[in-house]
């Protein structure tokens, strides 16, 4: 007895203390950070004040900066999904013996450093770059593009990039469960594969779709190296002003507000995404 | 002559793996017709065929006299019933009803009163709002019966639908399919590996054996006149007797019987309850042999006694308790059999 509570609590304890660790303490002094303050000689004073949150809501440039993340992120989920969707009915339905590789080449690209794709994408789209390159040897146009880098378009198709495959597994996973028998009772009953598809693939993949898009649309929201690496002025997203509070601003209470709100956002979207996901699953 | 339904030289082949060779068939309106046989025999991939799930490697198959394979499954006039059923998950049951007539355009106003028509035939017509998962196995089979009836097939296969049943359920059902089927008058393919439920429910059985059809006729006849060791004993219990025909008599050790049949080896099938005690035969020709009773499994209604004569092991069903000594049976109950 004593002897098996006491294993109970070895494999319990390790989980728990990383969860308080490394969850539950930062995230605390986030909160608590937001709350305080900065005196004049930018030392942290710790009196509870809601300073923070009204400079947030009183200050526009917020408000705008959350919207454009906003808009880029559900972009980057729209491309996701257009390339994503396809790619996965072909893996599950079309693919045969090439499915595994297929497979295998929507993940690893996830093994490759974020770092270097990002990169990767500033040497294609660049004014020396190997698209510009392209566009003037094909005479289709006389100067290098300057739209293609630091503006919010390299910016939604690095992050679509990266976050596709994000797409692409649930997708995969959802239409994997679908019963052959469906199919083939849907063609049975006179369906041609195009209402198949509309009728029966589609709605059955809709859990899949909407778990795939609440990865892409939250990890692209709260991403900071893109628009960092690609983006000009005009991409400038919540991130980056978090991590300049944080870095060159030093001002920690103001920087933590912001966290805090980007945290109450990602939560709401993910209790909602997850209740329709319930939702479905249960009809 | 055309008939209804009519294949010809059917064979299937999967890589080097012959699953089907040339079955040659022909079906009735109105037909129920059971395709019959173990796991592996073939008839799943010959009911996929008609569907049009598989394509044959050879031979045609027509439906009134039109070539039917070269027809995608999804502009075929047949439907099929589904082992699992393969209702539509998200849809409720009016809604999988409707799909078939759905998806052909079918106005509005026609659609509803002929689901709800539908539903009615199958009792459940109270069900239309429930999802497949809200309803039992036997509700869900009746629907997945009432989707493809609903669209007015000229030929509904059933795959097996009855095997997800329980034993009580599964009598009920057949009842019900045999009844539904006259109504609609529609030709019947129903699949199944089990030989009581096929001599219960069908007008003609065709007995499939590795690919190929070992025997085709009605209930009776496949069961009362087996042609082979397998059909035999495949269908209900059977004794198998050996001996040997010379000069017209076939002499098989406990007894011998006049045999219309050449000289050599023969097989011959006797039923359980073809043999009875002798102080109960009645009838001509009888065969009268004596056999010790080496046990006996009461099972109600009757007995079956496992008799033994002459070292050959018999199994007799009997109605009361026998304690051995003489038996009989009647010479046209022991069918001679073609060897294999």
């Amino acid at each position: 007895m004593g002897r098996s509570r006491l294993s109970a609590w070895l494999v319990t304890l390790p989980p728990f203390a990383w969860i308080a660790l490394f969850l539950f303490v930062p995230y605390c002094l986030l909160f608590c950070y937001s709350f305080w303050s900065l005196d004049a000689n930018q030392q942290v004073l710790h009196h509870a004040t809601f300073a923070n949150y009204l400079h947030l809501a009183t200050t526009p440039l917020y408000l705008t900066v959350i919207l454009r993340s906003m808009r880029i992120a559900f972009s980057v989920v729209l491309l996701s999904l257009a390339i994503g969707y396809p790619l996965a009915c072909f893996l599950v339905f079309q693919a045969g013996k090439y499915r595994q590789m297929l497979y295998q080449a929507v993940i690893i690209p996830l093994w490759i450093s974020y770092l270097v794709r990002a990169y990767a994408w500033k040497v294609i789209f660049g004014n020396e770059g190997v698209m510009n390159t392209l566009l003037q040897w094909c005479h289709a146009t006389s100067h290098p593009l300057g739209f293609l880098l630091y503006s919010p378009f390299a910016v939604i198709v690095t992050l679509t990039h990266i976050y596709a495959p994000f797409v692409v597994l649930p997708v995969v996973a959802s239409l994997e469960k679908i019963p052959p028998e469906l199919l083939e009772s849907s063609s049975d009953l006179g369906a041609n594969a195009w209402q198949t598809f509309a009728r029966v693939i589609l709605p059955l993949s809709l859990p899949g779709v909407l778990s795939g898009a609440t990865f892409a649309f939250l990890l692209s929201f709260g991403d900071f190296l893109a628009p960092l690496l690609l983006g000009g002025p005009s991409s400038v997203m919540i991130a980056n002003i978090v991590a300049n509070l944080f870095g060159a601003d030093y001002n920690w209470p103001l920087g933590a507000a912001v966290a805090v709100l980007i945290l109450a956002m990602v939560l709401t979207i993910l209790t909602l995404t997850q209740k329709l996901e319930r939702r479905w699953r249960a009809a | 002559m055309s008939s209804f339904l009519r294949l010809e030289g059917v064979g299937k082949r999967f890589g080097e793996h012959t699953v089907l060779e040339s079955i040659s068939l022909d079906v009735e309106q109105g037909e129920f017709l059971t395709l019959l046989g173990e796991s592996g025999s073939g008839k799943t991939t010959l009911l996929r065929i008609l569907a049009g799930f598989e394509e044959p490697t050879s031979g045609r198959v027509l439906l009134d006299d039109q070539r039917l394979d070269a027809l995608p499954a999804h502009r075929r006039p047949i439907h099929t019933v589904f082992q699992s059923y393969a209702l539509f998950p998200h849809m409720n049951v009016f809604n999988n009803v409707a799909y078939g007539l759905r998806v052909r355009g079918c106005p509005r106003g026609e659609m509803t009163s002929r689901v709800q028509e539908a539903l009615a035939k199958v009792r459940m017509d109270r069900f239309a709002t429930h999802f497949p998962r809200q309803i039992s196995g036997g509700q869900k089979q009746r629907v997945a019966l009432a989707r493809a009836l609903v669209n007015r097939p000229r030929l509904l296969l059933l795959d097996e639908p009855l095997s997800a049943l329980d034993a009580n359920l599964r009598v009920e059902m057949q009842r019900e399919l045999k009844l539904l089927q006259r109504e609609v008058g529609i030709t019947f393919i129903f699949v199944t590996h089990d030989q009581s439920e096929a001599l219960a429910i069908s007008d003609r059985v065709v007995l499939l054996h590795h690919g190929k059809v070992e025997q085709c006729g009605s209930p009776r006849t496949i069961y009362s006149t087996p042609r082979t060791p397998y059909a035999a004993s495949f269908l209900g219990k059977s004794n198998l007797i050996t001996g040997t025909v010379r000069q017209g008599v076939a002499d098989c050790g406990a007894f011998s019987v006049p045999a219309n049949l050449p000289d050599g080896p023969v097989t011959f099938s006797l039923r359980p309850e073809c043999i009875v005690p002798a102080t109960e035969a009645t009838g001509e020709h009888l065969v009268p042999f004596a056999a010790e009773v080496v046990a006996e499994q009461f099972h109600g209604a009757d007995s079956l006694l496992t008799l033994r004569c002459a070292g050959m092991e018999l199994s007799a069903r009997v109605a009361a308790l026998h304690n051995g000594g003489g038996f009989a049976f009647r010479a046209h109950d022991l069918v001679p059999l073609e060897q294999e």
